[in-house]
C-alpha cells in the first residue's frame, strides 16, 4: 500500500507543459531518487507530491487523502520537504531553526519529545557543534545540514528531498544519504532529487527517471542506470561501469588530443 | 548517537533555563522601566509634582491611603485631567506603534518594513483627515478611529500587494512603494488642507507633526480597546511567525496556513496603526527603531519581540513625549517630528549595516 501516490499528473507552469502524465506511487520502507535532466521536471513533481503545486490534471495522495485538500497543519504532520534553497529573513539560531521543525507537533502529547528529538536530528546532521550560530552565518553546505536536521525533527512519514546532497562534501553526502536510508528502513517513504546518479544508484532502492516531464523508467537502480537509456536521456554519452560491487555513471569525456585535433 | 541524544538535551534544557531568565529579566526590565517613565513623565511639565507625589495620587485613587498627595492646589486636577490621559496615550501609540512593526517585518521578512516608511500611517492619516474636514460623525467618537483603520488596512493591503512577488519582498521595491504612497498621501493631504476651513487646517498639521497635546481619557478610550486587541492578537500569531522567517513555501511545509495568516497579520496592523494614529498623528520610526534593538538584545523570537517591543515602544514614546513638551519652555514640540530626528539617523545606520552583513535582508 503505497503512503504517497502521484497518478496521471500533469502541470503547466507559465504556458510550458512541465509535467505530463506522471505516475509514481511510493511505499513506506523505500528510498525513491528522482533523476533526470534539467528542467525534466524533477522539482515540479517534488513540489506536487508536496502539495505547494496547484495540477492541472491528476492527482497527489497522502496516506490516500488528496495533498491538496488537506490542511496544512495535518499536511505538515504528514510530510517533511527539504527546498533547494534555504533561506531565513531572520537571524535565528541553528538550534531554534531545527526545532521549527517540531511545531506541526505543537500541543500534541508528542510534543513532550520536542529536546529529545532535535538533540538527536542534531547529532545524525552533525551540526550540534553549530547549535548556537546563527543560521544566515552559515556556509552552503552547514544550511543543508541544519535544515535536513529541521526536516528529520519534524518526524513524517514522508520525507521529500530536493538536491540535499548539492552543497555538501563528500563526506556528508553520504552521512546524509546514509541516515536518509535509515529513515526508510525504519518505515519512512523517503523521494530524494539527485543528480548524482552514482549517489542515486548506491542509496536508492528505486530510480525513477525523467525526461522531459514524462517518466522515462522506474525500477531498481540496475535497471533504470542503463549506459542507453541515460545517453539517450541525458543526449551526451554515458558509461556505467561497476566499482566495488557498486555501479559508478560517468559521462563520456572526449580526450583533451581529440578535442584539439585539427583535421 | 545514543550518546550526544542527553549529552544534546542536557545543553538543551541549560539553554532552555537561560531563555527563559533572560526573558523574564527583559521584560521584567522593561515593565520597571515603563513604570519610572510615566511616574516621571506625570510629575515634569509646567507645573512640576513630586514622584512621591504622583504615586501617592494614584495609590489614594485605587483606595490605598499611602504617600503624600499633590502639594501644589491645581496638582491632583492637572495630574488627572492633562498628565495621565497624555501619558496614557503616549504609552499606548508606542505599544501599538513598536508591535506593528514588529509584525510588519515578520510577514514581510524584512527588517524595513514599518508603518511609517511603507506609508500605512500616513494612508490612515489621509482617511483621518478626510472625516476631519468633512465633519462626518457616522460612528459618533469613534468615527476618526475607524477611519483611520480602513485607510489603513487599504495601504496596508495596496504595500503588500505591490511588493509581494513570487513569496519575497524585494527591499528596493517595498521602499519604493512608502515614497510612492506618502507621495500620494501628501497630495491627498494636501489638497484636504486646500478645500478645508482654518480649523480643519490646523487639525490636519497636527495630523502630519504628530503630537500628543491635548489627550483626553475619551481619546484613551477609544485607543485603548483598539491597542488591546491588537497586541493580543500579535501574541496569538508570534510562534507563527518565527516560521515564516523560514520563507513562504518551507513555512507552509511545516503547517503553516500562510495566506491565512498574512491577512490576519494584516488586519492586526491596520488596527494597531488606527489605534496610534487616530488621535496622535504620524509618529514614524517607532516600529522600527523599537523591534529592531529588542532584537539586537533578544534575538528574532517573536514570543518575546512581541510583548518586548510593545513595551520598550511604550517607554520610548512616553520619554520621547516628555523630552517633547519640556525640552523648550512654553512650548508643545511636535512628536513626530522629534521621533523622525532620532529615526532618520537609525535608519541610515539601519541601511549600511544590512549592506554590510549579507543575509539580514530578504
Amino acid at each position: 500500500m503505497s503512503v504517497l501516490r502521484a497518478s496521471g499528473v500533469s502541470v503547466r507552469l507559465g504556458g510550458a507543459e512541465v509535467l505530463r502524465d506522471v505516475d509514481l506511487a511510493v511505499t513506506g520502507g523505500e528510498l525513491v531518487a528522482l533523476a533526470g535532466p534539467n528542467g525534466a521536471g524533477k522539482s515540479t513533481l517534488l513540489g506536487a507530491l508536496a502539495g505547494d503545486v496547484a495540477l492541472d490534471s491528476g492527482e497527489v495522495t497522502l496516506d490516500g487523502r488528496g495533498a491538496q485538500t488537506v490542511a496544512p497543519t495535518v499536511l505538515a504532520r504528514q510530510r517533511a520537504v527539504l527546498l533547494q534553497q534555504q533561506g531565513l529573513s531572520f537571524g535565528f539560531r541553528v538550534a531554534d531553526v531545527v526545532r521549527m521543525g517540531r511545531s506541526p507537533w505543537h500541543r500534541t502529547p508528542e510534543a513532550d519529545r520536542d529536546d529529545e528529538v532535535v538533540a538527536s536530528a542534531m547529532g545524525l546532521t552533525d551540526v550540534d557543534a553549530l547549535a548556537d550560530r546563527v543560521f544566515p552565518t552559515l556556509s552552503g553546505g552547514e544550511r543543508a545540514r541544519t535544515s535536513f536536521a529541521r526536516v528529520l525533527a519534524q518526524e513524517t512519514p514522508v520525507l521529500l528531498l530536493d538536491e540535499p546532497t548539492a552543497a555538501l562534501d563528500i563526506r556528508h553526502q553520504e552521512a546524509l544519504l546514509a541516515v536518509a536510508r535509515t529513515t526508510a528502513r525504519a518505515g519512512s517513504a523517503v523521494v530524494v532529487v539527485l543528480h548524482d546518479l552514482s549517489l542515486a544508484a548506491a542509496y536508492a532502492d528505486r530510480v525513477c527517471l525523467l525526461d522531459a516531464g514524462r517518466v522515462a523508467a522506474d525500477g531498481t537502480p540496475e535497471e533504470v542506470l542503463t549506459p542507453e537509456r541515460l545517453s539517450a536521456v541525458y543526449e551526451h554519452p554515458v558509461s556505467v561501469t561497476r566499482v566495488d560491487g557498486s555501479l559508478v555513471v560517468v559521462p563520456v569525456r572526449a580526450r583533451a588530443e581529440e578535442d584539439l585535433c585539427v583535421p | 548517537m545514543t550518546l550526544t541524544a542527553p549529552l544534546g538535551a542536557r545543553l538543551d534544557q541549560r539553554a532552555g533555563v537561560r531563555r527563559a531568565a533572560a526573558r523574564v529579566g527583559l521584560l521584567g526590565g522593561l515593565g520597571a522601566a515603563l513604570l519610572v517613565a510615566v511616574v516621571l513623565a506625570a510629575g515634569h511639565g509646567q507645573l512640576d509634582v513630586a514622584s512621591t507625589e504622583v504615586v501617592g495620587s494614584v495609590l489614594h485613587r485605587l483606595g490605598i491611603d499611602l504617600g503624600p498627595l499633590p502639594s501644589h492646589p491645581q496638582g491632583e486636577t492637572t495630574l488627572w485631567q492633562v498628565r495621565f490621559p497624555r501619558v496614557a496615550m503616549a504609552a499606548l501609540a508606542g505599544a501599538a506603534l513598536a508591535t506593528a512593526g514588529a509584525l510588519m517585518q515578520g510577514v514581510f521578512g524584512n527588517p524595513l518594513a514599518e508603518p511609517g516608511v511603507v506609508g500605512v500611517s500616513s494612508g490612515a492619516a489621509l482617511a483621518a483627515a478626510t472625516v476631519i474636514v468633512t465633519g462626518w460623525t457616522f460612528a459618533g467618537s469613534w468615527t476618526i478611529a475607524l477611519a483611520a483603520f480602513v485607510g489603513g488596512l487599504l495601504t496596508t493591503v495596496l504595500v503588500y500587494t505591490t511588493a509581494r512577488d513570487g513569496g519575497r519582498t524585494e527591499v528596493v521595491t517595498l521602499v519604493l512603494t512608502g515614497v510612492a504612497l506618502n507621495a500620494m498621501t501628501s497630495a491627498g493631504l494636501a489638497f484636504l488642507m486646500f478645500v478645508g476651513d482654518q480649523q480643519a487646517r490646523e487639525e490636519i498639521v497636527f495630523w502630519t507633526l504628530g503630537s500628543l497635546n491635548g489627550s483626553r481619557w475619551e481619546y484613551v478610550a477609544v485607543s485603548a480597546p483598539l491597542a488591546g486587541a491588537g497586541l493580543v492578537a500579535a501574541l496569538l500569531m508570534a510562534r507563527q511567525l518565527d516560521l515564516l522567517a523560514l520563507g513562504d513555501r518551507a513555512a507552509r511545509h511545516v503547517g503553516v496556513d500562510v495566506e491565512r495568516l498574512r491577512l490576519r497579520v494584516i488586519v492586526v496592523v491596520a488596527l494597531l496603526t488606527a489605534a496610534a494614529v487616530s488621535f496622535s498623528g504620524i509618529i514614524a520610526f517607532v516600529g522600527l527603531v523599537v523591534p529592531h534593538l529588542v532584537r539586537l538584545l533578544a534575538g528574532p523570537g517573536h514570543r518575546l519581540l512581541v510583548p518586548a517591543s510593545a513595551l520598550g515602544g511604550a517607554v520610548l514614546l512616553v520619554l520621547a513625549d516628555l523630552w517633547a513638551r519640556t525640552a523648550v519652555d512654553y512650548a508643545d514640540l511636535p512628536l513626530g517630528m522629534l521621533t523622525a530626528l532620532v529615526g532618520g539617523p537609525f535608519f541610515f545606520w539601519l541601511i549600511r549595516r544590512a549592506r554590510r552583513t549579507a543575509g539580514g535582508w530578504a
